[in-house]
């Protein structure tokens, strides 16, 4: 095996010519980001850049965005330019399966939880559609953390059963972005499941990798129904920050056994993860494999590398890359774990294929066929 | 004596929640009075005429008369239980919410009211009475609540029973109510129960509840219900600086300045009369009548 640094260096980031030719701006972007990843390697020098102006792409046509459902990534954007996206997102409330034997009402983005996975560029004019379904009982908006503006959308886009809200916003900067709605009282539209997340690739793009997966933490507070109905809500719980379920993409199970991802060995994994909380932070790790580059907090810039467990804030997020160099069932979990063991935390990735038994080999043991 | 600013808006993006502080009435009126009891003389809680109630003929479909008695608002004063308080005069509710076949009832007698009538200004005419057949023909079941109305349309039929639109202050007093307290704001079980309630306003109903301590039904399980006031904000003095623009929109920022940052269910309601329009109307919406 090779060691695998491509992703810190400019020489191996596409486009990275189109840097050198853009304007003033974007020459001073480019130094900005070399400097951070020297500083990274010495922390003896100052890094001290001033606070850039965003360059305003001209933009050029229109698409819309095609949105994925958890653990699914739209793929990679081969755009050189800025373009007009449009995002079309619905809420829904809906009962949906949480754990064997415990249904829940569920108030979603796009009709599952965690909601759909939402990727444009940087520079790119997103022009948002928010619908609230004909069917749902109470007003939701939303809030997304990549947006430079009053309440990241929140404040334009409350919308009742059955009506629609629009704006737009400039994705100025590149990275990993929760959004959630922020409809009073916020926690309870959280807790149901109202939350998902939006990449804004940087505009050199990121550097290619065989897999790409969405994956977000979350915990719910559930409390029966009375006469058998589905679960709903536990205040008391919530306030208390004690949740019944701690799980990966919206419910016990849904990256294990059949849902599990599955990858070839000696292939790239990029994992872009995420916290809903609502408050709970998380101890991410992937049982088997080491975190060869850490994009901390979701930021454009990978911040370290070769990292067993990284820390996911609440309403933060992390892009984290490994290879998987043999076959093995990797097994993701919340490192604080009860959460795992007891409370579902729990996720998967198959990896198949030859063993490399330059990289693992079983000699002695109980689990060696054999013995 | 704590002061409170009634701010009127065109635009509704704020809305009231208040939370029963007490009910400070003379003991003979504290009794839910019969069914059909009548009264001389109603006081507006906005602080409007004094008006006379007719007596004969006699008061249509079944009401109760809730006591006089003092709201707390949801925001306000954090450290002073005794501030944030408004009084709320002694009115009548109805029992129930107006049932569709009620409303069928009205639109046979006022046509303007027809769906296929009914004048852009006063519903969107695209979502108004959306869910029955035709003009006079409702859909669903003729004895649960009318829904898909509007402000207009509701305020409409309340003056055709010689009644009208609760405010907010007096919904929010008569809903404060368990089915054995009074004031049930600070029963973490109620709480919970109405957070089950709410977390499920968009599935299919359940059946009719049970009246609540003032004699009351349904103002929770049901539908959301419109209010005279549903684009007014109730505020104290001392928490102006908030700015009404503020309450019930968005995101943690909702909690600044709330007395009870518990009350959930008060915070949902917010939130929906934050988000109507008099012309909006919905499959979770309907109203009630008060006099």
């Amino acid at each position: 095996m090779t060691l695998r640094d491509f992703a810190n260096s400019p020489k191996t980031r596409r486009h990275s010519g189109r840097v050198l030719v853009a304007s003033t701006f974007a020459i001073i972007a480019a130094f900005a980001v070399l400097t951070a990843a020297d500083s990274a390697r010495d922390p003896g020098s100052s890094y001290r850049p001033s606070v850039p102006v965003r360059e305003l792409p001209e933009i050029k046509g229109t698409e819309i965005a095609q949105l994925t459902q958890a653990p699914a990534v739209p793929a990679p954007i081969d755009r050189d330019y800025a373009t007009r996206v449009i995002v079309e997102l619905e809420t829904t409330e809906t009962v949906q399966r949480l754990a064997d034997g415990v249904d829940y009402t569920m108030w979603t983005f796009g009709g599952k939880v965690p909601g759909n996975f939402i990727r444009v560029r940087e520079g790119d004019l997103v022009e948002f559609h928010l619908t609230n379904s004909v069917t749902s009982g109470v007003p939701h908006n939303i809030d997304l953390h990549a947006v430079s503006g009053p309440g990241g959308g929140a404040e334009v886009t409350l919308t009742l059963p059955g009506g629609g809200s629009e704006f737009t916003f400039r994705a100025l900067n590149p990275g990993l972005y929760v959004y959630h709605c922020a409809v009073s009282p916020v926690p309870m539209h959280i807790a149901n499941g109202m939350y998902g997340m939006i990449l804004v690739e940087p505009k050199e793009g990121l550097p290619a990798v065989d897999n790409e997966f969405y994956i977000m933490q979350s915990e719910f507070y559930a409390k029966p129904g009375k006469k058998g109905e589905p679960h709903t809500l536990d205040f008391e719980r919530g306030v208390n920050e004690q949740p019944t379920h701690v799980v990966f993409n919206g419910s016990m199970g849904a990256l294990t056994g059949d849902n599990a991802p599955i990858v070839n060995a000696g292939e790239s994994v990029r994992l872009f993860v995420g916290n809903a909380g609502p408050n709970l932070s998380s101890s991410f790790h992937v049982i088997g494999e080491v975190f060869d580059h850490v994009y901390g907090e979701g930021g454009s810039d990978v911040t370290q590398r070769n990292v067993q467990t990284t820390m996911i804030p609440a309403g933060g997020a992390a892009i984290v890359e490994f290879r998987a160099e043999t076959p093995s069932n990797l097994v993701l979990v919340d490192h604080a774990i009860f959460r795992a063991f007891n409370k579902g935390a729990l996720g998967m990735i198959k990896v198949v294929g030859d063993k490399n038994h330059d990289v693992f080999q079983p000699i002695k043991g109980l689990g060696v066929a054999g013995h | 004596m704590q002061t409170f600013t009634l701010i009127l808006r065109n635009v509704a993006s704020a809305a009231v929640a208040l939370t029963l502080v007490s009910a400070a009435a003379p003991r003979a009126a504290a009794a839910p009075l019969a069914d059909g009891a009548t009264a001389s003389v109603v006081e507006d809680i906005a602080g409007r005429s004094t008006e006379l109630v007719p007596l004969d003929p006699p008061i249509k479909g079944k009401m109760v008369r809730l006591p006089a008695g003092e709201l707390r608002s949801l925001y306000g004063s954090t450290t002073d239980s005794t501030a944030n308080r408004v009084r709320v005069e002694s009115f009548r509710l109805d029992v129930d919410a107006v049932t569709r076949g009620e409303f069928v009832d009205f639109v046979r007698a006022h046509p303007e009211w027809r769906r296929s009538r009914v004048r852009g200004v006063h519903a969107d005419r695209m979502t108004y009475l959306r869910d029955w057949r035709n003009d006079l023909e409702a859909g669903g079941a003729m004895d649960a609540p009318v829904i898909w109305v509007s402000w207009s349309a509701a305020r409409a039929y309340c003056k055709a029973q010689d009644k009208r639109l609760p405010t907010v202050a007096e919904w929010e007093y008569a809903a404060a109510a368990s089915a054995n307290r009074r004031d049930a704001t600070r029963d973490a079980a109620f709480i919970q129960d109405l957070m089950e309630v709410y977390a499920r306003r968009g599935l299919p109903l359940r059946p009719v509840p049970e009246k609540n301590a003032w004699g009351v039904r349904g103002l929770h399980e049901l539908v959301w219900e419109w209010v005279e006031d549903f684009n007014s904000v109730l505020v104290s003095d001392d928490s102006r600086g908030v700015g009404a623009r503020d309450f019930g929109q968005v995101c943690a920022s909702a909690a600044i300045g709330a007395a009870d940052a518990s009350n959930y269910p008060a915070f949902l309601r917010f939130a929906v009369r934050a988000g109507l329009e008099g012309r909006t109307s919905m499959g979770s919406l309907g109203f009630r009548c008060a006099i």
